[in-house]
């Protein structure tokens, strides 16, 4: 158990090394993101009454797309340096090499959240301290991540691979969005927790299923 | 070196009736193969003969479509995580991250490997590959040949008894492929158990103790080094592959 | 290739389908009842829910064929996945289709983000990136393997999307509303319909599956000749 908790961590370790050095995946999807959250401002006006309301939605719609971005880049990394070969090859189960890419995957856009959701809340004109939405954006990570590790390196052998992971991530996803944008309304409006309740447990069970389900099928997805 | 040293799981390797299909087209089709330990076989054949796929199913990295495949009495179906540790591979592309550096490659590869005195293992193995001053140099600064050096400290830094070498030399300048070729020989006179494939016939042979030649995904042609004339070899290799002329 | 009970039983299969088809037109349009608020319009609804459950057992038999064809690695259930998933595709498009004409012959607008067609469409875009890892794969085998992760994926998912969007829909309900109450002798013109539609299904999958089989059958023999 624990020989498999060190190679998760080596793979994860690897991929932060990674991104320290080349600062990818955080400066693009970080720069991608602001953009995405000031679009919709002038796309919606953010002087209006009206801002309040779907203000999670812009929220949330940003995360997803600079997800997808980030997403993209998991297993890019491992193309690129034509690596998958040399994790298939270690002594390991094929769940941890996929537990190393979810480790770095969930890591890096809890980081991204991190930075964006204060400039969001700024931007909106929202009250900064709000500890129940780190709850959310944990959750709805967690799912998104599950996911769309598995899809990364599903879509990394096809062609047209950067759309493809898209059409497969956000169908999938979307009990997760839908989730966080009302649990995220009820935070801004400051609404009690029973209102957030049946949201979260749905968030809860969608991120257990899928960390399950994605954990069995990733073997299949890697092997050749 | 090879059929005496018999008695139970003698052999290194031991291919029997193994077939690859990918979708309708047969890769290899009926290979037997016993490779002794310490033995040193090195596999010839055209392209798209099948070697680079031989070489995958031996690695783990493809499952066989009929037949079995055992290393050092491990079955490759049933336990495959038992043969990856005791097998290195070497092929083209060098498994390493070109953003780390070579010590960073090495310590990633030997956590995996649960390899023991890992910082004492980085430094043996890359002072054997003769590449010490770059030990923390990024992988992506290196030259090919380079890189290929690390490659193979990197396919035996756990200590495998068998190592898969896929066309080493392909894609080196003559200067890295005697570097690499002295490392292959240092390779090659140690107890591990090595196959090689490589469309370098002179070279081919003189590193090894028993020749294999592949064609069309069937092994056509065996016979040990000793009895082998090395001048008309190359006669007897075109005759074998006559047919992909 | 098919022998002679085999084809008689293609043929009544084909013949009793079509006696269906023909007897769940008549229940629909002259059998039923002309619903009291909508008017005849409402007829749609005898094509449009059974269409909506053969998408769904379409994706069923996508789902238990793609877990097959893991296990097993046999070209019969990729081929069976794949005609399933075919077929289900359509049949959701017409969903979404009669869904839409529904909706704007009784109320005037072209869709509604109603419960179920919202998970419909969710499922719609599933069958579409089934089909298309497949089209997009380097090669058969990865086609295969990869499209039946999705289809097990995205099984999964169904029950799962259409509880966050029945729960987001009782929380911001829209008056429009596709559910209505059902006489005795619409229920029966509904299973009429039901069953019509499931045993086109069944036509379907049966000609798409074989179709398939031979053509894979077809290129393992070439490839025979060539060795």
């Amino acid at each position: 158990m624990s020989r498999m908790f060190a190679s998760v961590f080596a793979i994860f370790w690897k991929d932060v090394l990674s991104e320290i050095r080349t600062k990818e995946i955080v400066t693009a999807v970080l720069v991608f993101a602001l953009l995405v959250l000031v679009i919709f401002n002038f796309a919606f006006d953010a002087a209006s009454g009206t801002t309040a309301r779907i203000a999670p939605g812009i929220l949330w719609v940003a995360f997803t797309f600079a997800g997808i971005l980030g997403l993209n880049r998991v297993f890019a990394v491992e193309k690129e340096n034509s690596s998958l070969a040399g994790l298939r090859l270690c002594p390991v189960d094929r769940m941890v090499i996929f537990w190393g890419k979810l480790a770095g995957s969930f890591t890096f856009m809890l980081v991204i959240a991190a930075v964006i959701t204060p400039i969001f809340l700024v931007l909106f004109n929202l009250p900064l301290f709000l500890p129940r939405l780190a709850l959310i954006i944990v959750l709805a990570t967690l799912g998104f991540t599950s996911v769309g590790t598995l899809f990364s390196a599903l879509a990394m052998n096809i062609r047209a691979r950067d759309i493809m992971l898209p059409i497969l991530f956000l169908p999938l996803v979307v009990p997760v969005i839908i989730g966080a944008v009302e649990t995220t309304t009820c935070v801004l409006a400051g609404g009690p927790w029973s209102d957030m309740l049946t949201w979260l447990e749905i968030m809860i069970a969608f991120d257990i299923i899928y960390l399950v389900v994605a954990t069995l099928m990733f073997e299949f997805v890697i092997e050749e | 070196m090879n059929e005496t040293g018999a008695g139970s799981g003698a052999w290194a390797i031991e291919v029997e009736g193994l077939g690859k299909s990918f979708g309708n087209h047969r890769a290899l089709t009926g290979i037997c193969l016993k490779v002794g330990r310490g033995e040193h076989v090195t596999v010839f054949g055209p392209n798209g003969a099948g070697k680079t796929t031989l070489i995958k199913v031996l690695s783990t990295l493809m499952k066989p479509s009929a037949g079995t495949v055992r290393l050092d009495g491990s079955d490759i179906n049933k336990a495959p995580t038992e043969v990856r540790r005791k097998i290195g591979l070497v092929a083209h592309q060098t498994f390493l991250y070109d953003d780390l550096t070579v010590y960073e490659n090495l310590k990633f590869y030997g956590k995996m490997y649960d390899v023991p005195n890992l910082e004492e293992q980085i430094h043996d193995v890359v002072r054997w590959v003769r590449l010490e001053a770059r030990l923390h140099d990024r992988v992506g600064t290196l030259s090919r040949g380079m890189q290929q050096r690390i490659s193979i400290a990197r396919a035996v830094i756990h200590n495998p008894s068998i190592v898969l070498l896929d066309e080493p030399e392909v894609g080196l300048d003559p200067h890295a492929i005697v570097m690499v070729r002295e490392v292959l020989d240092s390779l090659s006179a140690g107890e591990r158990t090595v196959v090689m494939t490589t469309h370098n016939l002179e070279q081919g042979i003189e590193m090894s103790d028993r020749v294999v030649i592949l064609d069309k995904g069937r092994i056509v042609y065996q016979e040990h080094k000793d009895r082998i004339d090395i001048a008309t070899f190359r006669e007897t290799y075109d005759r074998y592959t006559e047919s992909t002329k | 290739m098919k022998n002679g009970r085999g084809k008689l039983r293609d043929d009544l299969l084909v013949g009793m389908g079509f006696a269906l088809m023909l007897a769940a037109l008549y229940m629909a349009l002259v059998y039923a009842p002309t619903e009291k608020y909508a008017g005849a319009v409402q007829r749609i609804f005898y094509f449009h829910v059974p269409l909506a459950w053969v998408g769904f057992l379409a994706f069923l038999v996508v789902f238990i064929g793609s877990i097959l064809y893991l296990w097993k690695r046999s070209v019969i259930w990729d081929s069976i996945a794949w005609a399933s998933a075919e077929v289900g595709v359509v049949f959701t498009s017409l969903v979404l289709i009669t869904g839409s004409i529904w909706a704007k012959a009784a109320w005037g607008i072209w869709w509604t983000w109603d419960a179920r067609l919202t998970a419909t469409l969710v499922l719609w875009f599933v069958y579409v990136a089934y089909l298309m890892v497949r089209g997009y794969a380097r090669e058969e085998s990865q086609g295969a393997r990869l499209s039946a992760v999705l289809g097990i994926v995205g099984f999964i998912n169904v029950p799962i999307v259409a509880l966050a969007i029945n729960l987001w829909r009782t929380q911001h309900p829209t008056a429009l509303i596709f559910e209505g109450g059902l006489a005795p002798t619409m229920l029966v013109a509904l299973l009429v319909c039901v069953v019509a539609f499931t045993v086109l299904y069944i036509l379907l999958v049966r000609q798409a599956t074989s179709l398939k089989i031979l053509e894979s059958d077809i290129e393992n023999m070439k490839n025979l000749r060539l060795e």
